[in-house]
């Protein structure tokens, strides 16, 4: 559990420095202070690589989720920097890609649209009877969104086996939560769908776990979709570009006294659990892995401008337009064609 | 199978002839028949068997696992059925009406339009229900929403016109592994000139097709949905009254279009007049037209024209809606502009 906290936090540093070299081809967002939420919920489902484990939509403050469901962290840097031997071949970016047989959809950027989606992916474990159950990230900005209540009242019409996470980080981009919302808590939203609803500190990586555990078991148990609240804090900005002006620094200079792996380091020591020697080897260990995959990304190819063409039917061929050649000539292309 | 086939989707089988409506229902139920993955989901349509009944006796049969009531949640069960068709599902949507997918354009034009392309996977489902004006259903009940999707690609378009067109297309929009809109015009579910009977055998109409509906030589109609049928009684019209030769195109599919029907066919007329009853400004007559120009330009001998529904929403009085859609002689008045030009 430290060891996939670690990998977080050195994976998403890593993605910083490619960043500033010039590597990464789009935004980056970073998950610090909220890398417990992801990694308990994770440890509290059934993950396998045969398509028969429970099922993972991540946000992109969920990376560790993706990485326990399997997600390899040279794919993670693929993505980042848009190479061709990304699994989206560089089409989309970031924690956007899938793997069924691992169990996981990535999101698209309306996040509430996520909730749907794994209503429908729950909805088929229903279907077909299988013990299986769904878990999907969203943050506390998309609950405000028309999808992620459509969801919701399919889902809870539907009884499907889902778990969803409300990341509730204190900002939707720049806009703090009670410009999203009156209520002090989403739990408080609960009711009103018939969900099961716990809170939790999304900081504490070991209650975010047993409170994810309980709420799958409610699911499994057919009880019905399940609300997981983290609460927690978003302590940099949306993306890196942003630059967080309209934060309190005494609010993160708070945040930054809990931060989930510090809280977590401690928490072993005193248990007994590790050494300190051991928690530093595998933060070393983390570091040294992340540098690695992030030199095999970044070795890898880019795309061939024409692959934009491929792939948007699966039976239809994307054209180039002729008038876009470098003579067009529309007598050619008209006995071309 | 739970039971008999109900008697009501039997009518091909004892060589009756169908509505286009019964050949609908009787496409969605053979396909969910003979693939356990199809599954369908809408407002009312298991209890109720639909605002219009295309899938009344389904839930008998196939159970409340196959036939869901949902909610009035366009965008949620659209996006339920995404998810469905990720693990291997393949749902097929209704939309009470048409005009009731705006909830869902969301889901569809990002995720689901984009997810064979983000390598998200391919996305094997259907949203079908039914548009079209003419049945005094007002601003709400009478839209056409083809050009909202036209321009994402992605999707795919259908809107059949007859019966046999209806059940081939329905059944080869379930089997296409690309997602698609179905529309069915209300106007011509229960019209009686379109019953017929149908093949007993199973057949499939491939999506991309156009049809030459009749064949001419002055000039060429592009058209589809209802208007077709308005399209051929203005050329019997011309035919009858001015021996104006029309070559009529039954698009079928709207997307992917089937530009090489429609240049055929401009080649040899030189006359082009695109009929759709949807609105004019942004219609697909506008895309049909670029593409004539970009390829068949120097074979025109006059000006491409089209006849549209006004520019406005579908009003609900008969008089105000029959003055909005394109009507027969509208299309006689323009086919006899462009063969005297």
């Amino acid at each position: 559990m430290y060891r996939a906290l670690a990998v977080t936090r050195a994976a998403e540093e890593r993605l910083e420095i490619l960043q500033k070299q010039g590597h990464v081809t789009g935004g980056l967002y970073r998950s610090l202070g909220q890398e417990a939420g992801a990694v308990g919920a994770a440890f509290a489902l059934n993950r396998r690589a045969d398509g028969t484990g429970d099922f993972l939509a991540p946000t992109v403050r969920a990376a560790g989720a993706l990485f326990l469901f399997g997600g390899e962290l040279v794919d993670f840097f693929r993505q980042y920097m848009a190479r061709a031997t990304g699994p989206t071949g560089g089409k989309e970016s970031s924690v956007h890609w899938v793997d069924f047989s691992k169990g996981f959809v990535g999101p698209v950027s309306p996040l509430g649209t996520m909730v749907e989606v794994m209503a429908g992916i729950t909805l088929s474990f229903k279907i077909r009877g299988e013990p299986r159950v769904g878990m999907v990230f969203s943050g506390d900005g998309a609950s405000s969104t028309g999808a992620w209540h459509e969801g919701l009242s399919f889902a809870t019409a539907q009884r499907c086996p889902l778990i969803l996470m409300v990341e509730a980080n204190q900002w939707a981009f720049a806009t703090p939560t009670s410009k999203n919302t009156r209520v002090a808590s989403f739990t408080e939203k609960a009711p009103g769908y018939g969900l099961g609803a716990e809170s939790v500190d999304g900081t504490d990586v070991l209650a975010v776990f047993e409170a994810t555990s309980r709420a799958a078991s409610r699911a499994r148990a057919g009880e019905g979709v399940q609300m997981v609240e983290l609460r927690y804090y978003r302590r940099k900005g949306h993306a890196q570009h942003d630059a967080q002006e309209y934060v309190d620094p005494a609010e993160l200079t708070e945040w930054e006294a809990r931060d989930p792996l510090m809280l977590f380091e401690k928490r072993l020591v005193e248990e007994g659990w590790a050494t300190e020697a051991e928690i530093d080897a595998l933060r070393e260990e983390a570091t040294e892995e992340c540098r690695v995959a992030a030199e095999t990304a970044i070795a890898e190819p880019l795309p061939t401008g024409s692959d934009a063409t491929r792939d948007v039917y699966t039976d239809v061929t994307t054209q180039h337009p002729w008038t876009r050649a470098a003579t067009p000539d529309p007598r050619v292309a008209m006995d071309v064609i | 199978m739970n039971g008999p086939i109900p008697e009501h989707l039997q009518k091909t089988a004892r060589g009756e002839p169908v509505t286009m409506l019964e050949a609908i229902s009787e496409g969605l139920f053979e396909e969910m028949a003979n693939d356990e993955r199809v599954f369908l989901m809408g407002e009312d349509i298991a209890v109720y068997g639909g605002a219009f009944k295309v899938t009344r006796g389904f839930l008998e049969h196939f159970g409340a696992q196959r036939v869901i009531d949902t909610p009035i949640a366009e965008g949620g069960f659209t996006g339920a059925a995404a998810g469905a068709a990720h693990m291997g599902l393949r749902p097929v949507v209704e939309m009470q009406f048409m005009d009731f997918i705006s909830p869902a354009y969301d889901v569809l034009t990002n995720y689901i339009a984009t997810s064979l392309y983000r390598g998200a996977g391919h996305m094997p489902l259907v949203v079908r229900g039914p548009v079209g004006g003419g049945n005094r259903g007002g601003p709400f009940h009478s839209q056409n929403v083809e050009m909202a999707f036209f321009h994402t690609p992605g999707l795919k378009i259908v809107y059949p016109s007859t019966a046999y067109d209806a059940k081939g297309l329905i059944k080869a929009a379930i089997r296409d592994d690309n997602p698609v809109i179905f529309e069915e015009h209300k106007g011509l579910y229960r019209a009686p000139a379109l019953r017929e009977v149908l093949p007993a055998e199973d057949y499939v109409i491939p999506l991309g097709e156009a049809k030459t509906v009749r064949e001419g030589s002055d000039l060429t109609v592009v058209t589809y949905g209802a208007m077709v049928h308005k399209v051929v009684e203005a050329a019997e019209v011309l035919d009858s009254e001015d021996g104006c030769s029309v070559h009529i195109i039954d698009l079928r599919t709207l997307l992917p279009l089937d530009e090489d029907s429609i240049v055929e066919s401009v080649k040899r007329t030189g006359r082009v007049l695109i009929v759709h009853e949807d609105t004019r400004t942004g219609g697909i007559a506008g895309e049909i037209a670029i593409r004539i120009s970009e390829r068949a330009f120097e074979w025109l001998d006059a000006p491409i024209l089209r006849v549209t529904a006004i520019d406005a929403p579908v009003p609900y009085s008969g008089s105000l809606e029959d003055y909005f859609l394109p009507q027969t002689d509208d299309i006689v008045t323009a086919a006899r502009y462009l063969a005297a030009y």
